[in-house]
């Protein structure tokens, strides 16, 4: 981004006079308005209709089949409702806090985009710290929340805030744990760093480097399900209990904002476990030798790693249901991070033990995680086969049992 | 508790949950139960045909069989059903100059249908009731008086009566008897 901004000044695009920082200034709102604009909103929208969509299927049923081919147009009528609602203050609440809580989750969770590579080269500020800032600034949301949890002044508000604060404190932690062995093995904190020292090959991600960090990526999907409050970890907003938890007082573009937010976390995380652990927008160099196809080719593997995650998300919130809170604890501080903290310090051992790495074992993992899939795939078979098979006796299909009665 | 137990909870909870993604995804690869009422239904095929014999939609009256007894009138909780009917010698039998039925008021429970002796007032598959008024609702069935129906000894005879009194049979022997019906 700098180096752009530096080139574009070199070549004399930038009115002379103007003082360099007014130029990045510049520089940055307007690509920082093309993310958020062309690439965040439309992603946070779309994922709402694809949440839906599957949902849908999932139940048996269809999901929102009206505006537009396949109800794709769903996310914008939605969102244009949402905008032209009131907007509404409780007499009783704290309205300066109130009003501003939405503005630092969505900041929270803008901010992330700074660091999130897009594909090659594409990417806003390749910080040094990227990662580290990246886990920063997602935790300004719980700030967000709770402040909107309070300030609400309802009890469901304020059970909703403390839930989520206490829920995305705890998750830090193996999630935290989970990123360092990443971190170890890269050497380095910025996230095109980390890609850059994985290849396009499943067998040099870093999710096969060794059996350690093959289980620190699913204790960092989990963690950062639990981090954006997804279901089954959705305690802080709980349809049957909280009503909608800390948003249950927003009406109108503010309650749209948590949710844009939550929904964009969604590829936040994605996009952060893509980086990590699954080679992030890594080709083979040979797909392509002009730049521009090849940004583009990064770009769409990237996002299609990414947004499978997404996906998985999407269909674990539509497997598992909601856990108690004392469940979600146990699994944080019993579970998840002792076992960070054993891959943390095996994969420091493993670093020194061998400190090229173990083909034979990143193989050996790799097959292992497509044993898995088909394990998997024959699973899904098993289970469509059976539902074939009972259909008769599972199910009443109106149209297959049709008995025209004659009419007196 | 030990480490066996521990692992083991680790090994249930990932089996279990890949399972249960297993039985969802199975689900995205079948096609949906949903019928898209009203206007995505195949060819020629009311969503009213496809309801099943039991269905408790709006409320019907067979006059040609109604034989003016008021057990429906009796029987309905809620007093949405009035008739009247008076016995005139001149016309040989009772004779029916009201039979309303206030669906606005009707909790389609189905006690009326259940004392009915020849099935003439019965449940039809008809659900779409929507109306501008309450006044709409109620259903008027006798336009002009009528002679009450008379049961024959040795059955029905009349051919346009007959069709009609054995669907009300059927109906009160499938549906509106207390043991749930036999299906004879």
């Amino acid at each position: 981004m700098q180096e752009l901004v530096d080139s574009l000044v070199a070549d004399g695009f930038v009115p002379g006079g103007l003082p360099l920082w007014v130029a990045y200034l510049g520089a940055m709102l307007v690509f920082g308005g093309i993310v958020v604009f062309v690439f965040i909103l439309p992603i946070a929208g779309v994922t709402t209709w694809v949440e839906r969509r599957v949902a849908g299927r999932i139940q048996s049923r269809i999901g929102p089949n009206r505006t537009g081919p396949a109800g794709f147009l769903q996310w914008l009528a939605d969102g244009i409702k949402s905008v032209l609602k009131e907007d509404i203050v409780p007499s009783a609440a704290d309205v300066p806090l109130f009003k501003l809580a939405p503005y630092v989750v969505m900041t929270g969770f803008v901010a992330a985009f700074v660091v999130v590579p897009f594909g090659g080269p594409l990417i806003i500020a390749d910080l040094n710290v990227g990662i580290l800032y990246l886990t920063a600034v997602t935790a300004l949301v719980v700030v967000g929340i709770l402040m909107a949890g309070w300030a609400s002044n309802n009890k469901w508000s304020l059970l909703g805030g403390i839930r989520s604060a206490a829920q995305i404190v705890s998750y830090e932690i193996p999630a935290g744990l989970s990123i360092l062995p990443v971190v170890m093995l890269a050497g380095t904190l910025s996230m095109q760093g980390i890609i850059g020292h994985q290849g396009w090959a499943p067998w040099t991600w870093h999710v096969f480097d060794n059996p350690f960090t093959f289980f620190a990526f699913f204790i960092l999907f989990v963690s950062a399900l639990a981090e954006g409050n997804r279901t089954p970890f959705d305690l802080p907003e709980a349809e049957s209990e909280l009503v909608m938890g800390f948003a249950t007082e927003y009406s109108g573009l503010r309650n749209l904002l948590f949710f844009m937010a939550e929904w964009g976390n969604l590829y936040v995380i994605g996009a952060v476990v893509t980086t990590l652990f699954l080679g992030g927008w890594q080709i083979p160099l040979a797909l392509a030798d002009h730049p521009v196809p090849r940004i583009v080719l990064q770009f769409a593997i990237f996002f299609a790693k990414a947004y499978f995650w997404v996906f998985v998300a999407v269909w674990l919130r539509w497997t598992l249901p909601r856990i108690r809170v004392d469940q979600m604890m146990i699994m944080c501080w019993k579970y998840l991070v002792p076992i960070a903290f054993v891959n943390f310090m095996g994969t420091a051992v493993w670093m020194v033990l061998f400190p090229a790495g173990v083909p034979a074992v990143r193989v050996l993992l790799s097959l292992t995680a497509a044993g898995l899939l088909v394990a998997f795939a024959r699973r899904v078979v098993f289970h469509v086969r059976r539902a074939l098979l009972t259909r008769e006796e599972l199910s009443f299909n109106p149209l297959s049992t049709a008995r025209v009665m004659s009419r007196g | 508790m030990g480490l066996g137990t521990y692992l083991r909870n680790i090994k249930d909870a990932a089996l279990t949950i890949g399972d249960g993604m297993a039985v969802t995804f199975s689900h995205l690869v079948r096609k949906p139960f949903t019928l898209q009422y009203p206007d995505r239904l195949p060819d020629g095929v009311r969503v009213q045909d496809t309801l099943p014999f039991r269905y408790r939609g709006m409320l019907e009256v067979d006059l040609e069989i109604c034989t003016a007894c008021l057990a429906c009138e009796r029987a309905c909780p809620i007093d949405c059903i009035v008739i009247e009917a008076e016995k005139d010698k001149a016309a040989g039998g009772l004779v029916m100059t009201r039979f309303d039925i206030d669906m606005a008021k009707c909790m389609y429970c189905g006690l009326c249908s259940e004392p009915c002796p020849t099935g003439s007032i019965h449940h039809t598959p008809e659900f779409e009731g929507a109306d501008y008024s309450l006044e709409s609702l109620v259903r008027k069935f006798v336009k002009a008086p009528v002679i009450a129906y008379k049961p024959k000894k040795g059955g029905e005879t009349d051919p346009e009566i007959a069709p009609i009194l054995e669907r009300g049979m059927r109906y009160v022997n499938e549906f509106a008897s207390p043991e749930g019906g036999s299906t004879d």
